[in-house]
């Protein structure tokens, strides 16, 4: 095997364009999936039995199933139904989506954890159910589920390359689209996979971070 | 109008590719998160090391990027692997990471007095893991695994790009060659769905099979 330095400089703005997109859609889809999540824990704690097994089981059914065919279902089928989406968007729904599923749980533990004297005392101030969730429940909730939403989203990070197979042009394409036009796959890929251990790696000071700063349940 | 049969069938085929791989995959993992879990909890420093080092490396890069090195990197180094191959490896050490976490967790949970007892009854170290520690341990960190297998299963639906003709191959087949994106598509997540009940049913009675004996013991 031999490593080309000047091959990598050659390549390196191309992957940079692809980084950009990587990074755009993983804020995109962060923001989904935090509120996409709220909503579903919020469905599921409904009263209305309907809504609440429904919304469960399709959260279910979405978290069973992979990313990868989510995505190609949503890039490719929804066009027969006449919603035509272009990829990035079609990616960043996806993984909203499918996220989405998962800060739902971390949003359902977070309310669990609110003592019940947090409710009563809602009630006995005579605050209606906006009110309770917006500045009693919600405010206390949400501060020690951070580090978790925090884990979700470093994970969505590491799934981006699936949006290259619904020609999203991020990182990971066009590491392929260089490595196919040069064949040369060394570089592109070792490239590729340096980036997200970096990122990754970094990620974890910042998790601990979060930890150190809203992780602490206060009783 | 079309031949459905003979398209399911080639979805059934598939099916089969894709129950290969998760099991495959799932048995390399387990092997792997043993030796990494174990291996973080040694006493020689240079087992720790390694073990961390891999188990940050396949944490750190993401499925899809450490599948397309072995697919395509690897054979630059002289190392040829069918696609099949690539995607057992690349699954078993991208979830054994996992695994080996949580068999490290579950042994780490395992109460202080077990180990005392252990030592009370002049039993070495690899007998007290082997006989008193582990037993206890595998319990907790069943839940887990089914959780990690769920992963594996979705995970390979990536292997799909690497020309590895698994359920979601051939659910791209059936939809060149129809043009019908909906029925494919749906047929596909149903089954990945289907899967994915059946291994956490497996676990869930595999739990209480084990469990069994246990009775009166604290977990």
């Amino acid at each position: 095997m031999d490593w080309d330095w000047s091959f990598v400089r050659e390549i390196l703005p191309t992957l940079i364009q692809g980084v950009r997109i990587t990074i755009l859609a993983t804020l995109l889809g962060s923001v989904l999936a935090a509120i996409l999540g709220l909503a579903i824990a919020l469905a599921r704690r409904s009263p209305n039995k309907g809504l609440s097994r429904t919304i469960g089981f399709l959260a279910e059914f979405i978290r069973g199933t992979p990313l990868l065919v989510q995505l190609y279902f949503i890039f490719y089928v929804l066009p027969d139904i006449g919603i035509l989406l272009p990829p990035l968007v079609a990616g960043v729904i996806g993984l909203g989506l499918h996220y989405g599923t998962y800060t739902a749980e971390v949003y359902r533990a977070g309310i669990d954890n609110v003592p019940s004297g947090q409710w009563e005392a809602a009630k006995a101030c005579n605050l209606n159910a906006r009110q309770t969730w917006t500045h009693v429940i919600l405010p206390q909730a949400i501060p020690p589920m951070i580090p978790a939403l925090a884990n979700y989203f470093i994970a969505m990070f590491k799934e981006t390359p699936l949006l290259s197979a619904i020609t999203v042009l991020e990182l990971m394409n066009q590491a392929k689209s260089v490595a196919n036009s040069y064949y040369r796959y060394v570089e592109p890929m070792t490239l590729v996979g340096a980036f997200f251990l970096v990122i990754s790696l970094s990620s974890v000071v910042l998790l601990r971070w979060l930890e150190r700063r809203y992780g602490k349940i206060e009783r | 109008m079309t031949q459905w049969s003979g398209y399911f069938g080639l979805i059934l085929q598939g099916a089969l590719v894709t129950i290969e791989l998760t099991l495959m995959g799932s048995v390399l993992a387990l092997i792997m998160a043993f030796l990494a879990g174990l291996g973080r909890l040694s006493r020689f420093f240079v087992l720790r090391a390694l073990a961390t080092a891999y188990i940050e490396f396949f944490r750190g890069t993401s499925i899809f990027v450490q599948l397309f090195w072995a697919y395509f990197v690897l054979p630059f180094i002289g190392i040829s692997l069918t696609p099949l191959q690539a995607g057992v490896l690349a699954l078993g050490l991208n979830v054994g990471a996992y695994a080996a976490e949580v068999v490290r967790g579950a042994i780490q949970s395992i109460g202080r007095e077990q180990y005392e007892a252990c030592t009370a009854l002049n039993l070495g170290r690899w007998h007290g893991m082997r006989h008193v520690i582990l037993p206890q341990a595998l319990l907790v960190m069943l839940p887990t695994f089914g959780n990690n297998a769920i992963e594996l299963l979705k995970a390979t639906a990536v292997v799909s790009l690497i020309s590895l003709a698994d359920l979601t191959f051939q659910a791209q087949v059936v939809r060149s060659q129809t043009g019908n994106t909906m029925v494919p598509f749906a047929t596909i997540l149903v089954i990945y769905f289907a899967l994915a009940l059946i291994i956490s049913w497996g676990v869930r009675s595999l739990e209480r099979r084990m469990a069994r004996g246990l009775d009166g013991v604290r977990i």
